[in-house]
């Protein structure tokens, strides 16, 4: 019995890798040109932005939030820079607007969070309502192109014609992230934030602090994510962003985060969780899988990790447990 | 004794005062160096108090203390920290997530000079240290979560360690380790007390502290009731210095006469790891009583019988009808009701009134036409449970947390006698609640089961249940230990069972010690 509960322990704790391995190998089974290094370029490059929101996203769910309004981020910060660099702004100045749009917008959602101890899943819905809406009114629901020096330059360029600088800024986050989380005091406190909050108020952490810095990265990071996708896609219209935050959340939880925090990394976990997400879609398009039935299959995913996630709860509740006799 | 004459940690005359009420009298202490001081009183006895004055977290309102002759008197618990003072709580203070060595430091990391990041190196060094002065022989980076009860009640020491105390202060320490790991804690125990710790050790074992103490110190109603040398004591010395106190008329006058017909039967109910080999009944018209100490099995035994945990082996037939799905819904509507342990977090519904609450549990039974809730009938239920329970409220739709305790305590039996119950298990019946309040629930429980229903009263105060029980049974680690009738009563009887050795506890759980850790 000891055996076969290891064994499931095993299985749960790298179900992330065994999946990806899985998913990996039946997609190259199905598609001639899955194992071409193009193919996989694609995949890379096509999960930056989410990479980057799974990144983000972790971070929170790690202290036992949540923040759903990384997509109205996105859109509200990537709408400011495109319209200023429209009045012919410099590039650079640009994109630190947007990265303090970001910035200011981590800032409410901390504020409510943090200061009026809204509940973060109420909060961050309502700034996720409130952003799109005002993102909506700066635009007039207009498209924004961008520049073409945004988009040849970044969007599909490569650093020395080799490596797409979008998969470069992703890889770049979750290795700072990651060391963060790692060897950084606050990182280490997020963790124990996320594991016990009382417990952390007693052991001398700055409770209110650690969450406001979680939210606050969380906002810059989405604004990172906005400009990167944008000028990919090279315009951003009323529909940029919308959704972002469930196909984030997913491929966080399906890399091993808990959503009740204190459990999770973001290397290896969110970027196997994205890479995961990203290749099933990626591989529905391949198997040329009908459009509309998409969706389904993204929600199928989604569920799943919820599932594993409530499955990974249980069995860490078992294990609290405690034991007054052994038989 | 060596430097027994040092003392290292003195009070004097110190009292504490709660809304006019004294928790602690004039109580006076003097810990020598290298020396363990026993602390053991019943609960409500003061010795929290005493503690968190000690702490810092509690100021005394008379008094004074004094650290190696120099006047102590801590504003908060890091000041306390400051003055050389570690506290190893009962419940543990982990972060079950992340590693001894996160443990230890997180809130005083060791950073790489000049760099924001963590210098792994050199705390790595300093936590193996502590662990092997510990015995503790893991590695630092090991995640909490790996480790058994035992190891980490060891890290919680590891943690207070890092300070360098002078006084070491052990609350209930025991309370989940198995017999070798708690063999293992005495032994660091006395170690420290050689390298010239001052130890206090706060337990309900009476056992232990005889077996580890030099001294001991019993606290009853907030005085210090006897105060001498280990040697000059018996487990029946501290018994009767413990408890002593006569009980007052704060219980109904006459007990329930119990019926001839069985309510609850549980046969032989087992469950690994909680309770072994469970069997006793409850007739109509019967109060029972369930002792036994923090840990002994008696919330959990609660839990099982009401389905809210799952049993193995046995079987629990109640009127007449066996019932094996672990749902409590099942049981609700067959008539069993729970008043629970915490109201706070289990019992209430704190945000919500009064009505709501009370009606919650008969939403059911209160519909008319289409399954809507009848309303009107639901108002005048809820108005007569507020009569009937003389529950002390301007409006019945005020939110259940402006009451006080006791009345809170009444919102939740009202609850349950909203459904009618035949069955009334009530864990924990006066936690927390004043006397006067207390003694108004006896008389609501006596007076329904004088009405013909039975009660299960699981209690750790056993004043109270000898002063409402028509029979008492003990329980230790999950067994009962024997079971009293009223005749029978008396504090030394029942603490003598709470406290007895069970035949074949020990090598138990020695085994034990191998299967939790995995």
């Amino acid at each position: 019995m000891r055996d076969n509960r290891n064994l499931k322990l095993l299985v749960l704790k790298r179900f992330p890798i065994i999946l990806f391995v899985i998913i990996f190998i039946v997609f190259g089974i199905f598609s001639s040109n899955w194992f071409t290094l193009k193919n996989l370029e694609n995949i890379l490059s096509q999960s930056s932005y989410i990479g980057i929101l799974a990144t983000a996203i972790t971070i929170v769910l790690l202290t036992g939030g949540v923040d759903i309004s990384i997509g109205a981020n996105m859109f509200l910060s990537a709408s400011i820079a495109g319209l200023l660099m429209a009045k012919g702004w410099p590039i650079w100045t640009t994109v630190i607007v947007c990265l303090l749009v970001g910035f200011l917008y981590g800032c409410v959602n901390s504020f409510l969070v943090v200061k009026l101890k809204i509940v973060p899943f109420i909060a961050t819905l309502g700034t996720m309502t409130a952003g799109r809406g005002l993102a909506l009114i700066i635009t007039k629901s207009a498209a924004v192109s961008l520049p073409k020096e945004l988009i040849s330059g970044f969007g599909s360029g490569k650093l020395l014609g080799i490596i797409p600088y979008p998969i470069i800024v992703f890889l770049l986050i979750i290795l700072v992230a990651a060391i963060f989380l790692k060897y950084v005091p606050i990182g280490r406190r997020i963790y124990a934030v996320g594991n016990d909050a009382e417990c952390a108020k007693k052991a001398g952490i700055n409770v209110k602090r650690t969450i406001s810095f979680v939210y606050i990265t969380c906002g810059v990071l989405a604004a990172i994510a906005g400009i990167v996708s944008a000028a990919q896609i090279g315009n951003i219209n009323a529909g940029f962003g919308v959704g972002y935050e469930f196909n984030a959340i997913a491929a966080s939880v399906l890399g091993g985060t808990s959503m009740i925090g204190g459990i999770g990394t973001v290397f290896p976990g969110a970027l196997i969780g994205t890479l995961i997400m990203q290749m099933i879609q990626a591989g529905l398009v391949y198997m040329q899988v009908d459009l509309y039935i998409q969706p389904i299959v993204n929600a199928a995913i989604i569920l799943l990790a919820v599932f594993l996630d409530s499955v990974r709860t249980n069995y860490i509740h078992k294990l609290d447990a405690r034991n007054i006799r052994v038989d | 004794m060596p430097n027994k004459k040092e003392e290292t940690l003195c009070l004097e005359n110190i009292r504490k005062k709660f809304f006019g009420v004294y928790a602690l009298v004039d109580v006076s202490l003097s810990i020598g160096k290298g020396e363990i001081v026993g602390l053991i009183g019943e609960n409500g006895a003061g010795k929290s108090t005493m503690m968190n004055i000690i702490g810092g977290v509690l100021q005394p309102n008379n008094g004074t203390m004094s650290i190696n002759g120099i006047p102590y008197s801590p504003k908060s618990p890091a000041d306390a920290k400051q003055n050389g003072i570690a506290f190893i709580h009962q419940e543990l203070n982990l972060f079950n997530n992340l590693s001894i060595l996160d443990n230890m430091y997180i809130n005083s990391y060791k950073r790489i000079p000049g760099t924001p990041f963590l210098n792994k190196k050199k705390m790595h060094g300093e936590v193996k240290k502590i662990l092997a002065t510990i015995d503790l022989d893991v590695s630092p980076e090991t995640t909490v979560e790996k480790l058994c009860m035992g190891e980490r009640q060891l890290v919680e020491i590891a943690k207070a360690l890092s300070a360098n105390p002078d006084i070491i202060i052990f609350d209930e320490p025991t309370t989940s380790l198995t017999s070798r790991e708690t063999k293992k804690l005495f032994s660091i125990i006395k170690k420290l007390r050689e390298d010239g710790k001052s130890i206090i050790y706060i337990s309900h074992i009476l056992e232990d502290v005889l077996n580890l103490a030099d001294k001991i110190v019993v606290l009853r109603d907030g005085k210090v009731t006897d105060c001498d040398d280990k040697s000059a004591y018996t487990i029946d010395r501290m018994i009767s210095s413990m408890v002593g106190r006569k009980i007052e008329q704060l219980y109904p006058a006459e007990l329930p006469v119990p019926k001839d017909q069985i309510l609850l039967e549980v046969k032989n109910v087992s469950q690994p790891g909680v309770v072994r080999d469970i069997s006793f009944n409850v007739n109509s018209g019967e109060i029972v009583g369930i002792y036994g100490l923090m840990g002994s099995g008696r919330s959990e035994l609660a839990n099982i019988i009401f389905g809210l945990d799952p049993y193995e082996k046995g079987e629990i037939v109640f009127k007449g009808e066996k019932i094996k799905i672990q749902d409590p819904i099942n049981r609700i509507q067959k008539g069993m009701a729970f008043v629970t342990e915490n109201r706070r977090e289990e019992g209430l519904l704190m945000d919500f009134s009064i009505y709501n609450n009370i009606d919650l549990v008969s939403l059911r039974q209160n519909t008319k036409l289409l399954n809507l809730i009848d309303n009107k009938k639901t108002a005048e239920q809820v108005n007569h449970s507020k009569e009937t329970l003389r529950i002390k409220c301007d409006d019945v739709k005020q939110p259940v947390k402006s009451l006080s305790g006791g009345n809170q305590q009444k919102v939740v039996i009202g609850k349950w006698l909203m459904s009618k119950p035949d069955l009334l298990i009530v864990d924990e019946p006066t936690r927390g609640i004043d006397v006067g309040a207390k003694s108004e629930i006896y008389h609501i429980i006596n007076n329904l089961v004088k009405e013909g229903i039975g009660a299960l009263i699981i209690s750790s105060e056993m004043e109270e249940l000898m002063g409402i029980c028509n029979r008492i049974i003990v329980m230790k680690k999950g067994e009962i230990m024997g079971s009293l009738e009223h005749q029978e009563f008396s504090q030394e009887g029942i603490i003598g069972l709470a406290f007895a050795q069970s035949s074949n506890n020990t090598e138990e759980r020695k085994e034990g010690g191998e299967n939790e850790r995995q």
